[in-house]
């Protein structure tokens, strides 16, 4: 495939130039401020937004009836709600995106847009422009909950979750995606343990370094001016020593740490994309059998709901071919999947 | 349970008071105590610091005569060896416990007599508890009017020294405690990069997270080798001063001086009191009594000259030897700061090579 230059805009705005370049703490409250460049060459959009708009913008995302197949589009993934002094259940959940002082959080939000915005089927979304371009925050009204939130997948759904596939493809997508789902989100989570171990290190090293300041002694005694040489020395290295310990954990936190949550949050989501192909297919399954069952006088009405049920399948495994999918088994396997539906 | 462990003391010398050059013998635990408990009741109470011995373990020591292979038993063992160690070379440095009978004895003689009165619950032990605690009574209620005011300096001084120490002596362990854990995570990340790498089918994806893996094993031993370091030179050297000071302190030769000038005291107040009766003797015609009460005198003089001199001994020793132990403090840890920045430099430059070899591997990802 050749690697095309990609015009990657939202209405107005220049994809790739999306910045979060701060956050603002106003008591509870976080506002991020949002930079982007006009395609137009003409100058910046600034604007601010707290995680409410966010959300706001993901639902409008999830709700673009108009797109055919648009369940089969892997949706770039929010990150979990931020929190100020977060309990501890929820700065496990946060992981990575709650050190740093929402350096990295603004980090992930920067390309949760950045995402949107380089997709081609959620691109033309206006809620989006509205989003980056709007002085005014977008309306902060409560849109109806719809299928594609995460809580609505009930226990009885999971059952659904290990229905055999029909296609050669995407069974070894979903069984691919099931491991690494897993493997990264533990090496997200070991990392993020050695992480807050460093800054504990860093933190033993300046108590250490201020014990032995205090070792300082007083008086004309040489043994006692030795002594006091050496423990000033010493705390010096310590301190240095705390100094660069804070530095690797930072280091450490803003690449492979916010990396890996970046990871395990898309297969997260390729996940989600993946379960609601798996329930479409169920669907299509039942409307099939009941296709084939029915009485006459029932049989053209369920006829109808099998052509629907056939036709949207087919639209999300289109779609869904076309996403950015964690596994690309060998090329054969892609051809064959169209006969089988 | 009659398996003991037994530690094996070698000795080079070249001094003429031993038979042999170089020589080796085996002793057991017990043994040392017991030889830190003669030295003690000989040198003490004339005003020499006598290192103290390493502190028994009841819990740690069944661990290991039961038997236990494992990793905190061996820990355990190797804790103790490098500190019994440490007690013999801080006994030996010393210019007249060197010449002690008992201690040429405990380095250079095949067979010891077992030392019976060390065990920690035994009818010994209970009694040096009791006395621990009279002396700290007795610490309390003697109020000595010092003349010389070096030694209320050197009080202030060591009590100084030991709230030091222990606060960094804390400071050390919990570094060492937090490095120790992340040895452990970092093995368990290298594990599960492991893992990643295995699952991922873009191979040099795959490839660079299992040499990521490996990178992140040598690292996690690094850690550990680290922490070890952090242990065995600092924690454990504090600890020694720490316990080294409370032999200076409480029980230990400063409150054997006060003891000592208590002594003289009494013997003064004792001989003022007979000089009083002989005086009232005088005018009673008693010639026997007078007589016996002259002889008390002069022996009680006889006393209260002799504990001024061993007022005047004891101090005298003990300045010698609380200068001795600074210069000795100095170069203790002046010698492990050095051992340990070395480690230091050694371990940064190792993590270095290990990083530098893995980064054209993560460079060939894309």
């Amino acid at each position: 495939m050749m690697e095309e230059v990609k015009d990657v805009s939202a209405g107005s705005v220049h994809g790739d130039t999306i910045k979060v370049t701060e956050v603002l703490q106003d008591g509870d409250t976080l506002t991020f401020i949002i930079v982007s460049q006009k395609l137009s060459g003409t100058g910046e959009y600034h604007v601010d937004r707290t995680y409410d708009d966010f959300e706001w913008l993901q639902q409008h995302l999830y709700t673009q009836e108009d797109v055919p197949g648009i369940q089969g589009v892997i949706f770039p993934p929010l990150p979990v709600r931020p929190q100020v002094n977060a309990s501890a259940k929820v700065m496990k959940q946060l992981g990575f995106l709650a050190l740093g002082e929402w350096q990295p959080y603004c980090r992930a939000l920067e390309t949760f847009l950045q995402q949107v915005v380089a997709h081609r089927l959620l691109s033309k979304n206006p809620a989006l422009e509205l989003f980056l371009t709007s002085a005014d925050p977008p309306g902060r009204q409560k849109i109806k909950k719809n299928l594609f939130n995460r809580l609505s997948q009930a226990m009885e759904e999971m059952r659904k979750e290990g229905h055999k596939d029909v296609d050669e493809f995407f069974q070894t997508v979903r069984d691919q995606n099931l491991q690494l789902t897993g493997s990264s989100r533990t090496a997200a989570e070991k990392f993020l343990d050695v992480v807050l171990t460093e800054q504990k290190i860093a933190v033993a090293c300046g108590h250490f370094s201020a014990a032995l300041h205090l070792c300082v002694e007083p008086g004309q005694d040489p043994d006692h001016k030795a002594f006091s040489r050496v423990c000033v020395k010493l705390s010096e290295v310590f301190d240095s020593m705390r100094k660069s310990m804070m530095s690797f954990s930072l280091n450490d936190l803003n690449t492979l740490g916010l990396g890996l949550d970046l990871e395990s949050r898309h297969l997260e989501a390729e996940k989600e994309m993946l379960f609601r192909r798996t329930c479409k297919l169920v669907e299509l399954e039942s409307a099939r059998r009941n296709a084939e069952r029915a009485k006459p006088v029932r049989k053209a009405a369920m006829e109808e709901v099998k052509k629907a049920s056939e036709t949207e399948f087919e639209q999300i495994c289109e779609v869904a071919k076309q996403e950015p999918l964690s596994a690309r088994p060998c090329g054969n396997a892609a051809e064959e999947s169209d006969s089988v539906v | 349970m009659n398996a003991y462990m037994a530690y094996k003391v070698s000795t080079k010398t070249s001094l003429s008071v031993f038979k042999q050059r170089d020589f080796s013998v085996k002793r057991r635990f017990s043994d040392f105590l017991g030889l830190h408990s003669k030295l003690a009741s000989k040198y003490l109470h004339i005003g020499y610091i006598v290192p103290p011995a390493p502190e028994k373990s009841i819990v740690g020591m069944t661990k290991v005569k039961v038997g236990k292979e494992d990793q905190s038993s061996n820990e355990f063992v190797e804790k103790r060896r490098s500190a019994l160690e440490r007690y013999l070379m801080r006994t030996v440095k010393h210019p007249i416990l060197l010449k002690d009978p008992d201690v040429l004895q405990f380095l250079e003689n095949s067979e010891l007599p077992r030392a019976v009165n060390t065990q920690a619950l035994s009818s010994a032990g209970i009694l040096r508890m009791v006395n621990k605690a009279a002396d700290a009574v007795n610490k309390m209620t003697i109020k000595m009017n010092e003349s010389d005011a070096w030694f209320e300096e050197k009080q202030q001084h060591f009590e100084n020294l030991d709230v030091q120490l222990r606060k960094l002596h804390a400071s050390v362990e919990s570094l060492v405690c937090h490095r120790k854990e992340l040895s452990v995570n970092t093995a368990q990340f290298a594990k599960s990069a492991a893992m990643l790498g295995n699952s991922e089918d873009h191979t040099a994806l795959s490839r660079a997270l299992s040499q990521l893996a490996e990178v992140e094993e040598k690292i996690d031993q690094l850690h550990q080798d680290q922490a070890n370091a952090d242990f065995y030179l600092f924690s454990e050297l504090l600890g020694d001063y720490v316990r080294l000071i409370t032999a200076v302190k409480v029980r230990g030769v400063f409150d054997h001086r006060i003891k000592t000038w208590q002594k003289w005291q009494d013997s003064q107040v004792l001989l003022l009191k007979k000089r009083e009766a002989e005086a009232k003797l005088q005018f009673t015609n008693k010639p026997d009594k007078l007589q016996q009460a002259k002889d008390e005198i002069k022996e009680l003089e006889g006393k209260v000259q002799q504990g001024e001199r061993d007022f005047e001994q004891i101090s005298k020793i003990i300045r010698k030897e609380v200068g001795r132990f600074e210069k000795e403090r100095v170069k203790d840890f002046k010698t492990i700061i050095v051992k340990y920045l070395e480690s230091l430099v050694q371990t940064q430059q190792q993590l270095i090579k290990y990083w530098e070899a893995f980064l054209p591997e993560a460079k060939a990802i894309s």
